[in-house]
């Protein structure tokens, strides 16, 4: 079956710039608005942890582009930074940016199944952005009630002070749910429906199907959190009282549906990034990937189990103490479908060949500073050892050790490894391998000091610790000092990465059709794919991980090529 | 003009169906936690039954009544689609829309019966809730209402047939819905 | 250098609490430095060298999957003793309630934490109730029940050097307890975020001796005494 891309892709005439790449429903320009919407909020959230870390370091300095920090203005730093991170920087790029620049490419069709509505969902997520941008510049200021946003202090504004910020705060979250769900729709169904000829369920690349799997949980685990939405916007707005003791409500309910959602949420951010590292990992250790299958159907069962952990989360709520013996064996049992993933990861290098250019590195880095992030989390979901660690900086120092590698690492690596295919350039390797070093090695020493203070008793979210007497040793202060300038190097070396990403848009060397020798489909067109992706859309012959087969002369056999 | 991967269907089912099936799916997490905290609400306030009382029983009966037979109307109109008959899948999806309609001004008039007698979203709990769920699955029968019009607009022409299909399967979905809800909110006293 | 960083370890369950920790860096450690050596030993040894083509290994058959299923095995070992003993520590701080030798009240509100004490008397709610803001007192070796309660949102009473830690939520009464088995002053910290003035809710917990503490006792007394004609002003 050979399908012709339709006539008008080569002789389209001048579009508009608006009509071009505002108003298009070519998935690869709606990813690059995703992924420089989700790059300029990076920024944002860099910024805020910028100025809350000055704040830690040097209480009451007037901190260089920010000022005097209050109390209130440091809760809505920290609220902020982590709702942009997550909600604003991890997912529109990781799942959205390289899920539509990726899937069609990937699986062989010229578009999502549904162009109007990828362009309608980036749309929403756009309005979501500006909602929430908007709510640093109303009365009271933005929301500061942390990104768990646990009522009664957010349904309330004689509690939270912040009768406009906390409103918008939910209202741009849940606007960003409903883009996302709009995006997971056409993600699913284009990869099920749009696959090229040929390409059976173990032929997609893996990052195609993590991407899916993603949004799968992602729609099945935001509902009860979306109703929660609702109901917790009317206590704010109307006044109802659905999280409020003193009238019948639960604020413990809230936390359920945050967390029936947020522990998941976890491996929808996270499943890419891991897709994303398994395609380059074998890319450039010129590897098959080590039990394709057993992954496979291991994702499944993490994506189902992590459906039945989130009240680890909660072991100090006040839920119901005999609840904490079921959650922490779940939780702890979530560790083996992720190591499954992390070790089948390692065992790819085994017998490779191995280059390290750029996007390797990060990939690489990305396996080593999660194994940390993940084994520190066996500490947390033994419920006796969280007693002790709920709340204190073991916690953050565990989440961004896992967090970081997914949506900054992950990235990175997918940025520096698809930018010829999106730009037709490539990036200068000097520049990517002064970024990277200058990246990884202040994050080790902004977070590996956060675990001490965190073992030695800190808690969270306090923006002055000269109160607390077992806390304000000048050995405290020092860590705390080591761990914001580390942040400042890191934040500096990003502007390495930024000059190297425009300049070499502009000025990169002109990227060949397949220049790291890849099988997978969308190094078959060109760099960058036209409108429409390929002039003869391609069939697929063989799974995407095809590497030094023996007796080939090729150490590659793209997926499209007839045996 | 149509993208290509528009046109393929590699798992046999048409993507529009699996796009709905999909929506769906979502959807029904959302009123799932939503009527599920209302359940572990209710069981926990036994006098919850108190404001429940007030509730018209007969009013929600007329609705589920009204809801069930557009549903019925609905099947006809994909049984006619399905037969090519353009005109008379949209005249379907005409009586369809009619039960919409009447469903969302009998809600309204219930509303504002008990709004006069004081129960208000703020006035207990329990009425946060009846207001919540039931105002949910109204804004649903809204826009089902509204994308039925189109979709029977372009029915009438003979276009686009299989959309027919499609909102029928909505509209169902919203029917389920009020199924739920009617003995929650209504019957329960 | 890290002894800074020492918490002291002063309930009858802290070292339970550490012993679990320590438990699981030892069993998770392993597996860290194993995974981390394999990684980097791989990336070392596997680089690309002239003349050498990489291996084509599908990790298929039970061979080359007993890479993947042994450690697995192990691994779900390591956890199913972890949650073994982890069970227990948590079962007798949450689940169990020993009996108490003196209950005192916490209150969260924003943005500072109220005690009250029982007096002379050992009765709650009754007129020589001692109420301190800021600072709570405890005395060594023996069994406090806590009554914890919230005025306005969630706050969290954590006591570091008893590994003690309780969300407060308001309309809901949580009864937890501690035994101290170490004098001194420390931190308590509120470790739920609520509201701007959650970093300005510092306070302290005085464990004394039995000798110390009914001095403190009497002198808060003879205090609540002075003062009963004034409203208010017993509070410090």
């Amino acid at each position: 079956m050979a399908e012709s891309a339709h006539a008008t892709h080569g002789d389209h005439h001048e579009q508009s710039f608006f009509i071009k790449y505002l108003w298009s429903t070519d998935h690869k320009i709606i990813g690059m608005q995703y992924l420089f919407t989700g790059m300029f909020m990076a920024l944002i959230g860099g910024f805020f942890a910028y100025a809350f870390r000055m704040q830690l370091a040097f209480p009451g300095l007037d901190i260089p582009g920010w000022g005097t920090m209050t109390p209130p203005n440091y809760n809505a730093l920290v609220t902020n930074h982590g709702t942009i991170m997550i909600f604003w920087v991890a997912m529109p790029v990781l799942i959205a940016a390289f899920g539509n620049f990726l899937i069609p490419l990937m699986i062989g069709c010229d578009d999502m199944v549904f162009p109007r509505l990828n362009r309608l969902s980036y749309q929403v997520f756009l309005l979501s952005t500006l909602v929430l941008l908007a709510s640093f510049f109303v009365p009271g200021g933005a929301f500061g009630g942390a990104w768990t946003a646990y009522p009664p202090l957010s349904a309330q504004a004689t509690y939270n002070l912040t009768p406009w910020g906390a409103p918008l705060w939910l209202l741009a979250v849940a606007l960003e749910f409903a883009a996302f769900l709009m995006g997971g729709i056409n993600f699913i169904t284009t990869t099920m429906n749009s696959r090229a000829p040929g390409m059976k369920m173990h032929d997609i690349p893996m990052v195609v199907w993590m991407i899916v799997l993603a949004s799968i949980i992602f729609m099945l685990s935001v509902g009860p959190l979306f109703a929660g939405a609702i109901m917790l916007f009317f206590d704010q707005v109307l006044g109802t009282g659905f999280f409020d003791p003193a009238r019948g409500g639960d604020p413990v309910l809230w936390q359920h549906m945050f967390w029936f959602f947020g522990h998941p949420e976890v491996y929808v951010v996270l499943l890419p990034a891991m897709g994303i590292v398994i395609d380059i990992i074998t890319v450039f250790a010129r590897k098959k990937f080590f039990a394709y299958k057993v992954v496979l159907y291991t994702t499944f069962a993490a994506g189902v189990a992590s459906f039945t952990v989130w009240a680890h989360h909660q072991f100090i709520a006040g839920i119901d103490p005999r609840m904490a013996h079921i959650f922490t064996v779940t939780t702890l049992m979530i560790s083996v479908p992720i190591a499954v993933i992390v070790f089948c990861s390692i065992a790819t290098l085994y017998g490779g060949s191995i280059r390290f250019t750029t996007p390797m590195l990060w990939a690489l880095a990305f396996i080593f500073e999660f194994l940390l992030g993940g084994v520190t989390g066996i500490y947390l979901g033994a419920a006796g050892a969280d007693i002790y660690f709920h709340d204190s900086y073991f916690v953050l120092a565990h989440f961004h050790y896992t967090f970081f590698p997914i949506a900054i690492i992950g990235t990175f690596a997918a940025v520096t490894y698809w930018f010829p295919k999106m730009f037709g350039r490539h990036m200068n390797e000097t520049l990517g391998k002064i970024h990277f070093w200058g990246t990884v090695i202040p994050f080790n020493l902004i977070f590996i000091p956060l675990f001490i203070l965190g073992l030695a008793g800190q808690h969270r979210r306090i923006y002055n610790f000269s109160m607390y007497p077992d806390l304000a040793k000048p050995e405290f202060q020092d860590l705390r000092v080591l761990a914001t300038v580390s942040l400042i190097v890191m934040l500096a070396f990003q502007f390495v990465f930024l000059f190297n990403f425009f300049a070499s848009m502009i000025k990169g060397r002109k990227a060949e059709k397949n220049p790291y020798d890849a099988n997978t489909l969308e190094w078959t067109t060109e760099s960058p794919p036209p409108h429409g992706n390929w002039k003869e859309l391609p069939s697929v012959y063989r799974g995407p991980y095809e590497y030094s087969v023996p007796g080939r002369a090729d150490d590659f056999w793209p997926q499209n090529e007839p045996s | 003009m149509r993208p290509v991967a528009t046109t393929r269907s590699a798992t046999g089912m048409p993507t529009a169906r699996l796009a709905v099936w999909w929506l769906i799916a979502s959807e029904v997490v959302i009123f799932g936690g939503l009527l599920a905290s209302y359940i572990m609400h209710r069981l926990a306030h036994d006098a919850w039954s108190v404001q429940a009382a007030y509730t018209n029983t007969w009013i929600g009966a007329f609705n589920t009544l009204v809801l069930l037979t557009s549903s019925l109307t609905a099947v006809l109109g994909h049984k006619a689609a399905d037969e090519g008959d353009g005109e008379r899948a949209a005249k379907m999806l005409g009586f369809t829309m009619l039960g919409g309609v009447t469903f969302l001004v009998v809600k309204a008039f219930e509303w504002t019966i008990e709004i006069q007698h004081g129960f208000t979203i703020t006035s207990n709990t329990f009425w946060s809730f009846y207001y919540s769920a039931a105002g949910l699955h109204a804004l649903h029968v809204l826009a089902g209402v509204v994308v039925m019009g189109i979709v029977a607009a372009s029915a009438r022409k003979n276009e686009e047939l299989h959309r027919v299909e499609l909102i029928g399967l909505y509209w169902h979905f919203v029917d389920i819905v009020w199924i739920f809800l009617f003995p929650l909110l209504y019957i329960a006293k | 250098m890290f002894e800074a960083f020492r918490v002291e370890a002063l309930s009858t369950f802290a070292s339970d609490i550490d012993d679990v920790i320590i438990l699981v860096t030892v069993l998770v450690g392993f597996w860290f430095l194993l995974a981390q050596a394999a990684l980097l030993g791989f990336c070392v040894h596997f680089r690309q060298r002239d003349g050498r083509k990489a291996q084509y290994i599908a990790g298929e058959g039970k061979k080359q999957l007993s890479w993947i299923t042994i450690p697995l095995a192990l691994i779900v070992l390591c956890d199913v003793y972890i949650a073994v003993v982890d069970g227990p520590v948590w079962k007798k701080v949450k689940e169990t309630l020993p009996e108490a030798d003196r209950v005192v009240r916490v209150i969260g509100q924003q943005w500072a934490w109220t005690f009250v004490h029982p007096g002379p008397d050992g009765k709650l709610d009754t007129a020589d109730d001692i109420e301190t803001v800021g600072e709570l007192h405890v005395e060594v070796g023996k069994v406090h029940h806590f009554e914890l309660s919230s005025r306005d949102v969630l706050h969290s009473f954590s006591v570091p050097v008893f590994r003690l830690k309780q969300d407060a939520i308001p309309g809901r009464k949580i009864v937890g307890w501690f035994e101290p088995t170490g004098t001194g002053t420390y931190d308590i910290q509120c470790t739920e975020i609520c509201g701007i003035g959650h970093g300005l809710m510092p306070a302290r917990i005085h464990i004394e001796t039995p000798e110390q503490h009914a001095a403190w006792m009497s002198e808060r007394s003879q205090t609540l005494l002075a003062s009963t004609t004034s409203p208010r002003a017993g509070q410090e």
